[in-house]
């Protein structure tokens, strides 16, 4: 086997300290192909720690005399340190963690060699097809169509398969619309509102160029769109980009729908912070929470300065101002920036979230993750290379998905019984995005997915989590079916550092869990007794 | 009443601060005790109550065309803004207003007219509620070390401080007499709080008047005797809460602090907490970052930041670690002072006795220990909070920071505490309220004479006997986090301090969550042990059923009773959790617990004639403003800060999507 040649050395004694809460723990520590095991001697603890490799973010080391320290800094933002005897064994296994941790190759990452007890392979990756959800909006209105237009993905590499589309638009139409937007990614339906039948829809932007060109297929979908929606309905496109930036795009041959082209359609500008700026802004809040020397003086300007939370504070308002578009006003909303697949796909699952109950279950909540972010190809492995300790200068990296976890906490916090899931699920989905034994973040898109055969050769990531043994820790056990709208409140006094996430680490997690356990305790104790009346 | 001059003016309208959204008309009544707007409703009329003690500003703003407007800021951080057709009536209500905020008089205060119609008995129970006496004895005392003294008896040494106070066995009459002449309004160290477990103990004073080189021997024995006091140390410490440079200053008009070699088996030191006119500054510039309309996340955090607020808290906080540590990790006893000892000296010795003893994070607890530190020992509840018309720079949110630094704890600590937030909340609210007469005056001495005890009520008791809305469902009395002293990290945590938007825009209910964990817990809780004792009573009907031998049938149906009492079905929480309806004209929030029924009945006080003053009922009763108007208030767009577009057809485009 390949990794074995970049394994300079098998084992050594070494001491880990994981933080200042947790007890330090000595053992044989011992380089795999996927892995960093440390196995405490007998007379410890006989649980054997474990690390994935692949969610190793940076590495350092230090010798001093006989002996050396390695600093790793995990994706999922833990920092652990490793006291190792000798110098030789040290570098070696610097040297080996850096070279396994950072393997491109994706069918020879772990996911491909992962074979837990009790899962069968291919099991869960049924569990939440988009096609479901599609088939179901297409059955419920006349409007709507499944295409299997993108089979083969020529149209549009980074869709997947099924797609659903005006029903009054033949694929030779979807065809021109998607040569003439980015990507080929032309506009489909995100989500449909069925209460008064309106649809959100996502695309990239249209390639206007400097020509300021049209496309009679793509402006006959959008009219397809408020045609189906309800006589004389009204559109609004919410484009992602300030409009200069939009403007300025037509230079590079991309652009933003022209008012006269599409009538009925109006267009707003919300910028949404995206690419290398999220990026820095995540890396200066990760490095603010480290910093534990810091005095009180200067913590609130520093996470003024990290910008996250405004960012926070700027994707949910252009979340709510789609949500409020269609439930309030009954208008179809076509979100959009460049691409169409950062910042579009956050308005789209955050405004589902906001109006759709299903959205808000355990299932409804996995469901939307597959379908509007794996599914609707978000480049997980582009954006998720790198989380914030990388020394690599990023190039495709951005948190676009945390910022969307992030908003997702924040509506949990003000709507505390309105979310089945808890806590627990978006920081296992953190983890997992950035680094995970299952397949589902796995390459870019459904395209590169099919090519390295990672449905039938890896575990779902679904199936992991819907194991009965996780349920406690990703459940919320307050849970009531709320089904209308939440409307969440976007001013700063409202909205708080996720401590969660960003302080997971270095902070002791005791008195939050104990409050967790006390939670679970009072709702089972009355589901048992309810039971037994 | 001969200050108000106009008693009722109509066509007032009571505009919404934060929103936009269109303000209400309605009846504005002026009482003697209270403001009252009745909204004009066709069905519902809302009422909004704000007590006179309340009104912190008043402010007449520039005349419209649409009337004259009238900023009421009040103390528990309420903001009303009435805008009132004629500028005569105006005039009126404001001069009216400036007077009623104003008593010159205890006399004019609510707790002299308020009456919960409960008889003398009743009310001589509710003073005797919280003991201090039982709770000195709760701590062990008196015991071989420390004694009760009577030194103080009629107020003849020291007259802010209470008559009952606890001294070392070894502290003579004449040492104290000695001491109290050595320090600042005679407010000589007296005990604060024991530690049992290992006779270590907070004591409290007042600045030593030593200048530059004074020295009391009779001084020096008492902090000996401190020491003494506690076999199990060789040195005390001594805090001085106040920075240095203050401390220093204080040198300069015959005041200060120990000397280090003076004082045999001392050791000294600073804290910086900062004094009452840097704490009120901070708290009107918090307050200002508050008021702002649609803050971006910049201009909250700068602001929020520049004010100093947290700072502060943080210090108290650190101070309080500082003295618990002392105590229980050292085992060394403590004496805290800053000048006049009734300040941060009393912030800082309750925030210590917070973390050292469960007792305190209990409801009764909590009551004993404001009684303790704050009210028995000279509290200036009457210059501090701005009871009576008095010089304004004598006000300072002294105790609103000792509840925030509570409520941080309540954060973090979630399962420590018997109590909720609500508690805090109604605390500060009655601490302005003047409803009760537990915060009048300046000290125990000034209450005697007024014969508050004799002529008012407790608030004590009142908060007593509603606990059932003030306890926490998260209490873990038994957990090993929750028993003993609370640990706080020893890494500086400044990401624990956070703003407290329940506290500050409490008012603003938009801004808070939508749903309550805490409601929903505790509707849970109550509804479990009904079943329970239900379960029980027919457990027991069954047996005795059984016995006489009844037919089986009989005692089935009975048993099927109580699933229909039962209204924790998801079915049924799905529609009482509701939090808006948007669907429809916006109305209905916010979102209650299930078996609160439609109304605020959990959050209010639920005595009906306590109804005006209670701290949620005169609340600005508008539930609209639960409705975010998102279109003009998203970060980058809407009116007020439009994105660069030179494209005309955008424009028009937002102004389509913002009228529609």
């Amino acid at each position: 086997m390949e990794f074995s040649e970049l394994i300079r050395t098998g084992r050594a004694q070494a001491e880990l300290l994981r933080g200042p809460e947790a007890p330090p723990l000595r053992g044989t520590l011992c380089v795999t192909s996927h892995h960093l095991l440390l196995s405490p001697g007998t007379e410890a603890s006989p649980d054997l720690w474990l690390l994935l490799l692949r969610s190793v973010d940076s590495i350092e080391k230090r010798v001093a005399g006989d002996s050396g320290t390695i600093t790793l800094r995990c994706k999922d933002l833990r920092v652990l340190q490793l006291d190792i005897e000798g110098v030789e064994a040290t570098l070696d296994i610097a040297r080996s963690i850096e070279a396994l941790s950072s393997l491109e190759s994706v069918i020879t990452s772990f996911p491909f060699f992962y074979r837990p007890k009790g899962l069968r392979l291919g099991d869960a990756w049924h569990f939440h097809p988009p096609e479901r959800y599609y088939q179901r909006v297409a059955r419920e209105t006349n409007a709507w169509r499944l295409s299997e237009v993108n089979e083969d993905f020529s149209l549009c590499p980074s869709y997947p398969r099924a797609l659903i589309v005006p029903h009054s638009v033949d694929d030779q139409a979807l065809a021109r619309s998607a040569g003439f937007r980015q990507g080929g990614r032309f506009p489909v339906l995100s989500y449909h509102h069925a209460r008064n039948g309106t649809a959100l829809l996502r695309s990239s932007q249209p390639l206007t160029g400097p020509q300021k060109r049209r496309c009679a297929e793509d402006e006959e979908l959008l009219r397809a769109v408020l045609v189906g929606a309800r006589p004389g309905a009204r559109g609004f496109i919410i484009d992602t980009r300030s409009a200069q930036a939009a403007k300025q795009a037509r230079m590079t041959g991309g652009g933003t729908e022209a008012k006269a082209a599409y009538p009925g359609w109006k267009r707003l500008h919300r910028p949404l912070e995206r690419g290398r700026p999220l990026q820095e802004s995540f890396v200066r809040l990760v490095e603010a929470c480290g910093d534990l020397e810091q005095s009180m003086d200067r913590w609130l300007s520093r996470l003024e300065g990290c910008r996250w939370l405004a960012h926070v504070k700027e994707a949910l308002s252009t979340a709510c101002l789609a949500a409020q578009g269609m439930e309030r006003e009954g208008a179809c909303i076509l979100v959009h920036g460049a691409e169409g697949t950062d910042s579009t796909l956050l308005v789209t699952s955050l405004a589902q979230l906001i109006l759709d109950p299903l959205s808000r279950t355990m299932d409804g909540f996995q469901e939307l993750v597959e379908r509007e972010w794996i599914q609707a190809g978000h480049p997980f492995q582009l954006r998720c290379a790198h989380s914030a300790f990388s020394h690599a200068r990023p190039k495709h990296e951005a948190p676009t998905f945390l910022l969307f976890l992030d908003c997702v906490w924040q509506l949990g916090r003000q709507f505390p019984l309105s979310l089945e899931f808890g806590e627990g699920l978006l920081l296992a989905l953190f983890e997992h995005a950035y680094a995970s034994p299952f397949g589902s973040f796995l390459c870019n898109s459904e395209k590169e997915r099919g090519l390295c055969e990672v449905r039938t050769r890896t575990h779902s990531l679904w199936s992991g989590l819907n194991q009965p043994k996780e349920q406690r820790k990703l459940r919320n056990p307050l849970y009531a079916l709320n089904p209308l709208a939440i409307w969440p409140s976007v001013e700063p006094q409202s909205l708080r550092l996720w401590q969660g996430l960003f302080l997971r680490w270095t902070r002791p997690p005791e008195p939050s869990e104990t409050a967790w356990e006390k939670v679970w305790q009072i709702v089972t104790d009355s589901e048992k007794t309810e039971g037994s009346a | 009443m001969e200050h108000i001059r106009t008693p009722k003016v109509e066509n007032v309208r009571l505009a919404d601060r934060v929103t936009s959204k269109k303000a209400v008309v309605g009846t504005l009544y002026l009482t003697a005790t209270h403001v009252i707007f009745v909204e004009n409703g066709p069905d519902t009329r809302k009422e909004t109550w704000i007590l006179h003690s309340q009104i912190s500003t008043i402010e007449k703003q520039a005349t419209t065309a649409t009337g004259c407007p009238l900023l009421i800021r009040c103390k528990n951080f309420q903001i009303l803004q009435l805008i009132i057709p004629q500028e005569r009536d105006c005039h009126d209500v404001y001069i009216s207003l400036i007077r009623l905020a104003r008593p010159v008089k205890y006399e004019e205060l609510y707790c002299f007219s308020f009456n919960p119609k409960l008889d003398k008995e009743e009310r001589e129970q509710g003073w005797m509620l919280v003991d201090l006496g039982e709770e000195y004895k709760r701590m062990g005392l008196p015991n071989d070390y420390w004694q009760l003294s009577d030194v103080n008896r009629d107020y003849r040494v020291c007259d802010s401080y209470p008559t009952e106070l606890y001294v070392p066995k070894s502290a003579t009459a004449h040492i104290i007499l000695g001491s109290s002449k050595f320090r600042s309004r005679r407010r000589f160290p007296a005990l604060s709080y024991y530690y049992k477990d290992n006779h270590a103990s907070i004591c409290r004073s007042s600045q030593p008047l030593s200048g530059f080189s004074a020295r009391c021997l009779e001084d020096e024995q008492m902090l000996q005797a401190i020491r003494k006091a506690n076999p199990g140390s060789d040195f005390i410490y001594v805090v001085d809460t106040r920075p240095k440079l203050n401390a220093m200053a204080n040198r300069a008009a015959g005041k200060g602090y120990e000397n280090e070699d003076n004082y045999s088996n001392i050791k000294f030191q600073f804290i910086g907490i900062e004094n009452i006119h840097v704490m009120r500054n901070s708290l009107q510039k918090m307050l200002e970052v508050c008021e702002l309309k649609s803050p971006s996340m910049s201009d909250f955090l700068w602001g929020l930041e520049n004010s100093g607020w947290l700072r502060h808290i943080k210090a108290i906080m650190d101070a309080g670690i500082f003295i618990a540590k002392a105590v229980s990790e050292e085992g060394a006893s403590v004496l805290v002072h800053c000048s006049d000892g009734w300040d941060r000296t009393a912030q800082v010795c309750s925030v210590a006795s917070l973390l050292l003893d469960p007792h305190y994070r209990t409801l009764k607890g909590f009551m004993v220990l404001i009684e303790k530190d704050w009210i028995s020992f000279g509290h200036k509840f009457n210059h501090r909070y701005g009871i009576l018309d008095g010089d304004p720079k004598e006000i300072s949110p002294v105790i609103d920071q000792f509840i925030e630094c509570v409520w941080q704890l309540m954060e973090r600590f979630p399962c420590a505490f018997e109590f909720n937030e609500r508690f805090l909340i109604h605390i500060q609210h009655h601490i302005y309220s003047c409803q009760f007469g537990n915060f009048l005056c300046n000290s125990q001495k000034e209450r005697q004479e007024l014969q508050i005890q004799e002529r008012t009520y407790s608030l004590w008791a009142h908060l007593w006997k509603n606990r059932a809305d003030y306890l926490n469902p998260l209490f873990r009395a038994d957990h090993s986090q929750t028993q003993g002293i609370l640990h706080l990290p020893t890494t500086p945590c400044n990401s624990m301090y956070k703003f407290w938007n329940g506290m500050y825009n409490r008012f603003e209910k938009g801004m808070q969550p939508r749903q309550s964990v805490t409601e929903y817990l505790m509707a849970v809780k109550e509804e479990t042990q009904q079943l329970e004792e239900e379960l029980e009573a027919l457990e027991e009907r069954l047996e005795k059923i059984q016995k006489v031998q009844l037919n089986h049938t009989k005692v089935k149906s009975k048993q099927n009773e109580p699933s229909k009492h039962s209204g924790f079905s998801t079915s049924d929480n799905s529609t009482a959790n509701t939090p808006q309806d948007y669907s429809g004209n916006m109305k209905s929030f916010p979102s209650r617990s299930p078996s609160q029924g439609d109304e605020d009945s959990a959050l209010i006080l639920t005595q009906d004639n306590l109804k005006s003053s209670d701290p949620d009922l005169s609340a600005n009763s508008d539930q609209e403003s639960g409705v975010e108007d998102l279109s003009c208030r998203s970060p980058s767009g809407g009116e007020h800060a439009p994105s660069e577009d030179s494209g005309k057809d955008r424009d028009s485009d937002e102004a389509v999507f913002l009228t529609a």
